[in-house]
């Protein structure tokens, strides 16, 4: 089973990123779960999301998790938030972060150590999108790391997700995963 | 004529967006409905269907919760389909009127996203509010996961409004747990899943005006008694009798098993966790996991609460050695109500099973495997010696002081 578990604030889209990923990977067969945390909180508080994939049925309901990837989609939340919680030394970090990888790790030592990869998804967000919804590139950045899709593929299934949205933010989303997919390091 | 929705065979939906494609395969008549954490969005996506024209019905926006299910009553009494749905605080406030649909026998259908009830205020999942409508007389059915919100969602109509039964019904599932959790739920096509509620026939309907009749009508001793009785006979005949036939039908359609109780790994169980929502997911993979450990665990899901399946769960338990009850709602002031119920189902065996109780998850504390599997290993020390070896109650998860006054 492969865990996935994101950091976020209420309003950057971490639960549509979530639910987005899981929309994406059921189309191939896949057995999913995504879901979040966020209690009654308002926009700007801190919160946690989470993604399940598996080949088996997913029965297991429990918040605890030891992830493999652990997606931060706000950069002030790697400083407020233990986001090493619960994970072992094979758990991927991905962070949004207008520092660079060298930066962010002097800047954090817990990350000292462990595989770490770094963007910045605000930057990318405002300048393709057009406002800072960190949660689509996150997912391209994602897609690089991880090696899950061919990124044709999910564009493509990512269109479909967003296809309720005006075109221009479904085409500012798509050059976002594409740019995000070539950044991150 | 409402607008058709292509679904995929495979859609990624939470436990309320499944929750309200069932309402709007049904083509409900009536929905009158005021928005609560964290069944909101099934309220909130049915207004979307019904702005896209995806719904003929009526969508009634009310005052408060208990207007909600003052409208789903005259609704109902009046000849219509009718659903809503509420959790919690919305629940309590609905209270009254709950006893009302059911003495009235009147066939409304409910989603309840189980959730904590103040104070202190809490949006997260437990089952107290499904404990303060179990004396209520609608039937009462429990969904696990999303794709069972949506499956009893739709069966919830067509047991209801059978002519024998026409009792509410309501189908429960865990706040967050389920109701924001997507996962892959197999759908029905809108036809498909019409066809199979079938078409709504009212009986003594209010708006059948060459046939008219009265509802709400008061009794005094000469005859309330015999009424309650004969509510209490067909919630316990008819409606039961049907549930297992619309299951059975379901069944036969999708391919879906459903029934009373739900059993995994029981066979030859030694010990078993008996236990409601989600955590009956979480349980069935540490009882596996205790299956390839040589120890005989088992899990048992209750899937109708009202009717209690009294003569099935001691049937399922009249060899299994020691059994726990997990209750999410902390009933205060006594042991826990699924202990209650199990206690009377035992007493009946030849040799009753040692029986705790268990108090977990209250306000959303989460449930692990964990914790789980501890409940396991002390099932099995009661199993082995041959003797409670634990309080009577214990509280899983509690920070500080361990509780324990069983």
């Amino acid at each position: 089973m492969l865990e996935i578990r994101w950091y976020s604030r209420a309003g950057q889209g971490a639960v549509t990123g979530a639910k987005g990923l899981a929309d994406v990977v059921s189309t191939t067969g896949k057995h999913v779960q995504a879901f979040a945390f966020y209690g009654s909180a308002k926009r700007g508080a801190a919160m946690s999301a989470f993604n399940r994939v598996s080949d088996e049925e997913i029965l297991t309901h429990e918040k605890y998790m030891e992830p493999n990837y652990v997606l931060v989609i706000d950069p002030a939340l790697t400083y407020s938030t233990d986001i090493t919680e619960n994970c072992n030394e094979d758990t991927v970090y991905i962070i949004t972060s207008h520092l660079s990888k060298e930066e962010l790790i002097k800047s954090q030592p817990t990350l000292e150590g462990k595989k770490v990869f770094v963007l910045d998804c605000m930057t990318i967000a405002r300048e393709t999108i057009g406002r800072a919804i960190p949660n689509t590139p996150m997912l391209g950045a994602l897609m690089k790391v991880s090696e899950m899709y061919e990124m044709d593929f999910f564009l493509e299934n990512m269109k479909r997700v967003l296809k309720k949205l005006p075109q221009k933010i479904i085409d500012g989303n798509m050059l976002a995963i594409q740019r995000a997919y070539d950044e991150v390091n | 004529m409402a607008d058709k929705i292509d679904l995929l065979d495979i859609e990624v939906w939470d436990g309320n967006m499944a929750a309200s494609q069932a309402m709007r395969q049904a083509q409900i008549d009536v929905v009158a409905a005021y928005p609560i954490t964290p069944s909101t969005p099934v309220v909130q996506n049915y207004s979307t269907f019904l702005a896209n024209n995806q719904i003929d019905g009526e969508f009634v926006m009310v005052e408060s919760e208990h207007a909600a299910m003052s409208g789903c009553v005259g609704a109902s009494a009046a000849g219509g389909r009718v659903a809503t749905a509420t959790s919690s605080q919305g629940f309590a406030l609905m209270c009254e009127v709950l006893y009302q649909a059911s003495g009235m026998r009147l066939p409304i259908v409910m989603h309840v996203v189980n959730r904590a009830l103040a104070a202190p205020l809490n949006v997260n999942g437990d089952h107290s509010d499904m404990y303060l409508g179990r004396d209520s007389g609608w039937i009462q059915a429990d969904a696990f996961n999303a794709q069972e919100a949506y499956d009893l969602g739709l069966m919830a109509f067509k047991i209801s409004e059978d002519h024998k039964v026409r009792l509410p019904m309501m189908i429960h599932q865990d706040g967050f747990m389920t109701s924001h959790t997507a996962q892959g739920v197999k759908t029905l096509s809108d036809d498909v899943a019409y066809n199979f509620i079938g078409e709504f026939k009212p009986m003594n309907a209010m708006l059948d005006l060459d046939r008219p009749a009265t509802h709400g009508v008061q009794t005094e001793e000469d005859y309330h008694y015999e009424f309650k009785a004969r509510q209490h006979h067909d919630l316990m005949t008819f409606a039961k009798a049907k549930t297992q036939e619309v299951f059975d039908e379901f069944e036969t359609l999708t391919g879906r098993k459903y029934s009373m109780i739900q059993e995994y790994d029981m066979e030859g169980a030694d010990i078993a966790i008996v236990c409601m929502g989600t955590s009956v997911e979480t349980a069935r993979l540490v009882a596996t996991d205790m299956r390839t450990k040589g120890i005989k665990a088992g899990v048992i899901g209750i899937r109708i609460i009202r009717p209690w399946p009294f003569e099935e769960i001691k049937e399922a338990l009249k060899d299994v050695k020691a059994v726990a009850a997990l209750d999410r709602s902390s009933p205060n002031g006594a042991l826990g109500m699924l202990y209650n119920e199990l206690a009377g189902c035992l007493l009946q065996n030849a040799k009753p099973s040692i029986l705790s109780n268990y108090v977990y998850g209250l306000g959303g504390r989460d449930l692990t495997k964990d914790n789980i599997k501890q409940v396991f290993t002390e099932l099995k020390a009661n199993a082995d010696t041959g003797k409670l070896t634990t309080p009577t109650q214990q509280w899983i998860s509690l920070n500080g002081e361990a509780l324990n006054f069983f």
